[in-house]
């Protein structure tokens, strides 16, 4: 069983053919970075992007966040509050999992970031895996920073308690509400992952 | 209809037509493929039996999904019904998700819908396909159509062990006439439906590729965000934007007008910010000096608007449903008990707030990628605010970072449309979380009065209830009262088998906008009636589930218009879809069965059941609660049994209860939305907080009942028993009777 290809619209002549779904341009990954053309303010940051080099033109206090999705055009790293309140997009800089709607790009410079798409090349990360083997997400819209933040509670910590769950992951907000089954993925990635 | 005759359904072409909604040129088959399922356009060998459905003359099969996925699962089960008819091979199988187009029938994802209303079309889409592709074979062997099957994506021929493969047969069945009646295959043979499949979307979720509403790049495409008068109604009087306008990366600003009265689905209006990334409209949006005129509902107060509201049910309103003599009851009653309960206006807050982009093209039709639940309502809604025809407007849908209503509401949406037309440029709007709390279609704030009665034996003779709650029909025409439809929702459809009843309505008029929330009316219906079964059984001295398998009393089916309700049945027959208090009773036992009710607990804990039929579905739920002498609240565990008749993916129904139970305790214990001076004060998850991992329970036990009865809804009836079983546990633990929403208001101390 598939789904349909992720850029299945195509552009000609300034018109859009009607698609069946989703995203009418493939994302530009790490690549074809667009830079925002600034009157001024804009400095260089270089930083790695999923193990790639990257140097994006922005105002130093823009959130990581803004800068993943608009400039680099990855768009798996999700807004949900812009206030460090939700997790929805969390990513990791050094390792280190961080609100990235709160954290300036400028504070990334030369360190490396690690979003949803950088993971794994191919969804098999053992979290990645625990998570479609439980058939966590239900929207899947939050899934993204609850598992950056599950992946990084891991490797801090293998084996988890419920409490250490807790602690770790109360600040990636599920309004679907898949608790229960993120703890249980989180229970089962650990048991893989040793 | 499909008549079931032993057991084999059988659908005639015209009900087939009817059941799609579509006219007959809709199923264009034959030499004519231009109506091809999808957008695309089909090769010479292909087959389209239907808008669901192309096989290809590889033999692969394009499933469309007319229905928005919203986390509820239909992209899956959607697959399930139409592969499993269809007898095609579940990894052959490639899903593409409809745009908007009437040519589908219904594609407003709301109400619990698509498979409770929708599951005999998806049957049909299907099981043409396979009656299609025998008769072609038959007609290729020179057999009988009787001894030729469909299975395991082939024909066979069981006499001769001849076998051709769907794509071998897609360029004849093409040629093949609609049949005029089809056979659904037998439940015991079904491959997909009631089997836990895994989700579709399961890969692209896992690593970050699935593409919500807010992800959509369009080259050239500016970042917009609004600025929005806080108070509806409310009128721009001057913005002065020189310091918008010099944050690095603003492109524009552009004043969107005024909203309209009454609101409807139309834009806000406000001043809207473009830039070249979305942090730079929203930095220049902050820099905008606006004036507004705040209008009428600038005095709307929440905590003034309560006192009306318990005014209004203090007084007697309009009856909407009457059987016996409830005054002359309650006059006789060995005891009575008076109750007033209250229930704030609440957020939606999907964790994707409304996101949408728009694109004019040169001939001026436009193109929209928008997390839409209801892609035909914003065809319609973007085509008037722009002066277009809606065949001018393509409305694609992206996968949806939750719904739970509101994304019913196509503003947002018209928002980037008219800013692309605006702007000449292609705009993605972006709400932010502020945007989402402030400016939504709220949950209506209610109140209600009840009054009950019971005799000397403890069995309950009288229940009068008086509801008020601003309507959401008022974000659509000037009104104050609720509406039958919502009456509907819960309250008028009461089970308890009790000889005098009176419900009134009260008037309440609305001063925000107001809108459907995942289960709507039901969650303050059900708060209240089903908190005040809890009191009476206690006033009685019974347990509270031996006295409401009582109160609803003997088997039988509850008919609303024989106490003069005017009922609507979810869109659905009555008849089809009885008020069954058998089955209603059934999932209380089961929930009852499953927490161990009548156990000892530990000290400061206490169990609480509540049970609601609701969008078709009947859903009991148990709750244990642990509190502190300190009066902090934990709640430890959520039993659920659901009976929703036949159920296509068992695993998804599962996960609709637990999140059902996540989002009951977020509004339960968390959830109010307020207004001072007519604007409201929430503004994020820190002011409007909703349930996070450390309060989720331990576990949330769900039992799917065994069934097969027709479908009922699945997304939104595990809500409504929540809130109430939750508040019936705390005076289980506590001797402390909840009569107001949220939690986080009361003390338990």
């Amino acid at each position: 069983m598939a789904t349909g290809p992720a850029s299945a619209l195509e552009f000609s002549q300034n018109k859009i053919l009607a698609g069946s779904w989703s995203k009418p341009v493939s994302r530009g990954g790490a690549t074809g970075i667009r830079t925002p053309d600034y009157a001024g303010n804009s400095m260089t940051i270089e930083l790695k992007l999923n193990q790639k080099s990257v140097s994006l033109d922005a105002d130093p206090d823009m959130p990581l966040l803004w800068a993943i999705r608009d400039l680099a055009g990855m768009t798996g790293t999700k807004y949900g509050c812009g206030k460090a309140l939700c997790g929805a997009c969390t990513v990791h800089v050094d390792g280190q999992p961080v609100r990235s709607c709160s954290y300036p790009i400028s504070s990334a410079a030369g360190k490396s970031v690690t979003t949803i798409e950088g993971l794994s090349a191919d969804g098999s990360h053992p979290v990645q895996v625990a998570w479609r083997e439980l058939n966590v997400p239900q929207c899947g819209y939050c899934q993204s920073g609850q598992i950056m933040s599950a992946v990084a509670l891991l490797d801090k910590n293998p084996k988890p308690t419920d409490e250490d769950i807790d602690n770790a992951m109360s600040g990636n907000i599920c309004r679907c509400g898949t608790y229960t089954r993120i703890r249980a993925a989180i229970h089962k990635a650990a048991g893989e992952s040793s | 209809m499909s008549n079931i005759i032993n057991g084999v359904s059988r659908v005639s072409r015209r009900d087939f037509i009817r059941n799609t909604g579509l006219a007959g040129g809709g199923l264009i088959l034959a030499a004519n493929f231009s109506a091809c399922s999808g957008e695309k356009e089909l090769a010479g060998g292909d087959f389209a039996p239907n808008v669901y459905v192309n096989l290809l003359e590889s033999g692969e099969v394009e499933i469309v999904c007319h229905r928005s996925e919203m986390g509820q699962g239909v992209r899956t089960s959607l697959v399930q019904v139409i592969a499993d008819e269809m007898e095609a091979d579940w990894d052959r199988v490639t899903l593409l998700q409809g745009i908007g187009d009437a040519k589908y029938g219904d594609q407003n994802t709301d109400g619990s819908t698509s498979i409770r209303m929708q599951f005999d079309l998806l049957r049909n889409a299907g099981a043409i396909a396979r009656k299609m592709l025998v008769n072609a074979a038959a007609d290729i062997w020179g057999v009988p159509a009787a001894e030729c099957s469909g299975h395991h994506h082939a024909v066979h021929h069981k006499a001769s062990g001849k076998m051709l493969g769907y794509g071998e047969l897609a360029g004849h069945a093409a040629t093949m006439p609609l049949p005029e009646q089809v056979e659904f295959k037998s439940p015991a043979d079904y491959r997909y439906i009631g089997k836990p499949m895994d989700l579709v979307d399961g890969m692209a979720f896992s690593v970050g590729t699935a593409a919500f509403g807010i992800d959509t790049v369009v080259p050239d495409m500016l970042y917009a965000s609004i600025e929005r008068c806080p108070v509806v109604g409310g009128k721009l009087i001057s913005v002065d934007d020189t310091a918008a306008r010099a944050v690095a990366g603003v492109v524009d600003v552009i004043q969107l007008g005024d909203g309209t009265s009454p609101p409807d689905f139309n834009p806000l209006g406000g001043v809207a910010v473009l830039a070249n990334n979305t942090w730079s409209a929203q930095k220049g949006r902050e820099a905008l000096q606006i004036q507004w005129d705040m209008g009428t509902n600038a005095s709307y107060d929440s905590s003034s608007y309560r006192k009306q509201l318990e005014a209004a049910v203090n007084a007697a309103g309009s009856v909407v449903l009457e059987r016996g003599d409830v005054a002359a009851a309650l006059a006789n009653s060995a005891k009575t008990l008076d109750a007033t309960y209250y229930a704030p206006l609440l957020s939606q807050a999907p964790m994707e707030p409304p996101a949408a982009t728009a694109m004019i093209n040169d001939d001026g039709s436009c193109v929209i990628w928008a997390c839409t639940q209801d892609p035909q309502t914003a065809q319609a809604v973007v085509a008037g605010a722009l002066g277009l025809e809606p065949a001018q407007v393509t409305v694609n849908v992206t996968l949806l970072g939750g719904g739970f209503g509101r994304k019913s509401k196509p503003d947002f949406i018209a928002e980037a449309a008219l800013l692309a037309k605006l702007s000449g440029k292609p705009v993605k709007v972006t709400w932010t979380r502020e945007d989402d709390i402030r400016h939504g279609y709220f949950h209506s704030v209610s109140c209600q009065y009840l009054r009950g009665g019971i005799d000397a034996d403890g069995n309950t003779t009288a229940w009068m209830q008086r509801t008020a709650f601003p309507s959401i029909n008022a974000t659509f025409e000037p009104t104050d009262g609720p509406s039958a439809s919502e009456l509907s929702l819960g309250c008028t459809d009461n089970p308890y088998a009790i000889d005098n009843m009176k419900i009134e309505a009260c008037d309440a008029a609305a001063h925000v906008r107001i809108g459907w929330l995942r289960s709507v009316s039901n969650v303050y219906h059900a708060f209240a009636a089903s908190s005040f079964a809890d009191e009476l059984a206690h006033l009685a001295g019974r347990d509270p589930k031996e006295y409401l398998l009582d109160l609803i009393g003997p088997d039988r089916h509850v008919v609303p218009a024989e106490s003069g309700a005017e009922y609507e049945n979810y869109g659905q027959d009555l008849g089809e879809h009885p008020i069954d208090t058998a089955r209603l009773k059934a999932v209380l036992e089961e929930a009852a069965s499953m927490s161990g009710w009548g156990r000892k607990l530990p000290g400061g804990r206490g169990l609480g059941i509540a049970v609601h039929r609701s969008f078709l579905g009947y859903v009991a739920t148990a709750a244990q609660v642990s509190v502190s002498d300190a009066g902090k609240l934990q709640v430890e565990e959520l039993w659920t049994a659901v009976d929703a008749g036949t159920v296509v993916n068992p695993d998804r129904v599962r996960a609709q209860m637990e999140g059902a139970g996540i989002f009951g305790m977020s509004l339960t214990l968390h959830g109010e939305i307020t207004a001072k001076g007519g604007a409201i004060v929430e503004g994020n998850f820190d002011s409007y907080p909703v349930i996070r991992m450390s309060e989720a329970p331990r576990a949330i036990n769900v039992r799917i009942m065994p069934s097969n009865a027709k479908p009922g809804g699945v997304g939104e009836p595990g809500v409504p028993p929540v809130a109430p079983a939750i508040c019936n546990a705390i005076f289980a633990a506590t001797g402390k009777r909840v009569r107001e929403l949220p939690l986080r208001n009361v003390s338990l101390a």
